[in-house]
């Protein structure tokens, strides 16, 4: 039996393991690096906005921050009111997501429970591309073409205003709803809905009371994520919703979607345009709105996070 | 060959089935099955993988047409009307004729919740809770879960959530409940719990079992339909019914060499 011969081939008892060793490491190294550099990106703007949030609260009081009811940075009689701009960015959202979420999830249960494999195929795809339209272009579509055309049914219609921009930003997240809620449907497995119609539901109650229920979870993170979209959008915004703050107050201005406003990322963006010298007082306020605005999404992500892990529904 | 059920048993007959054929697209996949089911006992189709009897039994309550590439030839007669006619609304259909699958497919709901959406849908206009109560006692699951009505049907244990699973198709009031395999994914003490459950629900229901286990046919069957499969020259597998009779008689001495072979375990 020469199996149980020592081999001849001196190869098998050489001890290779310290060099593979090593190249193992390396590979662990080169990949951390990599992996390292992501998570430092991150942590260095965190840390930037931090820093440079501290620096605008030392010279403007929190208190006035928050209270102040408006926003002329600046203004040689400053005033740092920031829900002006979070009830632009508010405004513009609520919007987006008044027209994204039905429009999404609509077209979400079309294409996963009635489309055919081959509708579904040539549409999903379409779908997506919608959500590769540079954000310029919506910006221009929603000021050039969507304000001309709401303005023949609404007389009041400025040119400027929130209400296209928030159409216009619906439209542009319509396809991230859709296509993440289409998947989180899509996964609902078929025992489920074989174990409904098995009880004499027909497609609708099927749909309504077992499949949107068991994808609850894939379809409110979907959501969430578009309002983060929404909130952070900024071409579209600075574009067709204008720069104007409106001042908190009881004429309900700042709330009223017919009048251009401004937007927390329209102010970013019109300062970073502007010849503002580092360390200026308006350089800070950039920082503080970015903060805000982080700090909005972060508590958005946190919020579907948990959300996620508390109600998805494991199949096995 | 067709086998034929004894003369009185047909006019007691729940569904029966005439010259029933399936198609998946262009391929047969059962053909010319025709059997009576009787009225309050258990049928048992046994027989080996691919043999059809899944196919059928989702006959019985138009299952199959969700499939879009399947198609059914022949009749199957209930309260006197085939069930495939134009006229019969698959849904009405399925609320007569209930359903357990081979997995347990509680819904991500409440166990309460679970009963009651059946009822709903159909309408239920009584004691909401009793009848919740009612269906849990009758699947025998009433006194493990009582306590936890709130509680997720997938916190059960896989027992458990069969057994929720029949009482939800009990919640609906069937006159028949096809069970398709409902002991494959449970352990032994389930699956006799589940089988004393069959033994009870017959009193009231009639009782269609898909089973890959020729002793569960043998302890819960009145009746007993034997299938098997042939291959085609491309390979497809075309199911048939070999031999329909009383399940001592398949058991203890069948017709048909092919029964014998199965049933004793010779299958080749």
């Amino acid at each position: 039996m020469t199996v149980d011969l020592p081999s001849t081939n001196e190869a098998l008892w050489q001890p290779n393991r310290k060099a593979s060793k090593y190249v193992e490491l390396a590979m662990q190294a080169i990949f951390g690096l990599f992996a390292l550099v992501s998570v430092a990106t991150t942590i260095g703007i965190i840390l930037t906005l931090i820093y440079e949030t501290i620096e605008f609260f030392q010279e403007v009081p929190l208190w006035n921050f928050l209270t102040d009811t408006r926003w002329t940075p600046l203004f040689s009689s400053a005033q740092f009111g920031i829900f002006v701009l979070i009830s632009a960015t508010l405004l513009t959202s609520s919007i987006a997501i008044t027209v994204a979420v039905p429009l999404g999830l609509l077209a979400a249960i079309s294409l996963s429970e009635y489309a055919s494999p081959k509708v579904r195929k040539i549409i999903k795809p379409a779908l997506e591309i919608l959500a590769g339209v540079p954000s310029v272009v919506y910006g221009y579509f929603a000021l050039l073409f969507v304000t001309p055309l709401l303005q023949t049914f609404i007389p009041g219609l400025q040119g400027f205003n929130a209400l296209s921009a928030g159409v216009v930003v619906g439209i542009s997240i319509t396809p991230l709803v859709a296509s993440l809620s289409e998947d989180a449907i899509y996964a609902v497995p078929r025992s489920l809905r074989d174990g409904s119609y098995a009880l004499g539901a027909t497609k609708r109650e099927t749909i309504i009371s077992v499949v949107l229920p068991a994808a609850l979870s894939g379809i409110v993170s979907s959501v969430i994520l578009a309002v983060s979209r929404a909130i952070g959008e900024t071409m579209t915004v600075t574009l067709a919703a204008g720069q104007n703050p409106q001042p908190i107050g009881p004429d309900l201005k700042f709330i009223n979607p017919f009048i251009p406003v401004m937007t927390m990322t329209a102010f970013i963006v019109q300062v970073s345009l502007g010849d503002t010298p580092a360390g200026s007082l308006a350089y800070k306020t950039i920082y503080a709105v970015g903060m805000t605005l982080f700090l909005m999404t972060l508590v958005l992500n946190i919020f579907s996070f948990w959300f996620v892990r508390r109600f998805r529904e494991k199949y096995e | 060959m067709v086998a034929q059920t004894t003369d009185n048993a047909t006019d007691q007959a729940a569904l029966r089935a005439k010259n029933v054929s399936v198609y998946y697209g262009s391929s047969l996949a059962v053909r010319d099955v025709s059997l009576d089911i009787p009225k309050n006992q258990v049928v048992a189709f046994i027989g080996p993988s691919g043999c059809g009897k899944s196919t059928i039994l989702r006959c019985f309550n138009r299952m199959n047409d969700l499939i879009p590439a399947a198609r059914v030839d022949g009749e199957i007669t209930f309260h006197g009307r085939n069930l495939y006619d134009r006229a019969v609304d698959p849904v009405q259909l399925r609320r007569r004729i209930g359903m357990v699958f081979q997995k347990p497919n509680p819904f991500p709901k409440s166990i309460y919740e679970n009963i009651a959406f059946g009822a709903r849908i159909n309408g239920y206009k009584g004691n909401m809770d009793e009848l919740v109560e009612q269906s849990l006692l009758k699947a025998a699951i009433w006194d493990e879960v009582k306590d936890k009505l709130k509680e997720s049907g997938l916190a059960l244990s896989g027992g458990q959530q069969q057994r929720l699973c029949i009482a939800r198709a009990i919640a609906i009031a069937p006159e028949i409940i096809l069970m398709d395999e409902p002991c494959s994914a449970l352990d032994p003490i389930s699956t006799l719990r589940i089988e004393e459950l069959i033994h009870e629900l017959k009193q009231q229901y009639t009782i269609v079992i898909v089973t890959h286990n020729m002793q569960q046919a043998s302890r819960v069957s009145d009746m007993t339909a034997f299938y098997n499969a042939e291959a085609t020259e491309t390979g497809n597998k075309i199911g048939y019914l070999v031999e329909y009779d009383r399940t001592q008689k398949i058991f203890k001495e069948p017709a048909e060499q092919a029964t014998q072979d199965y049933v004793s375990g010779r299958f080749g």
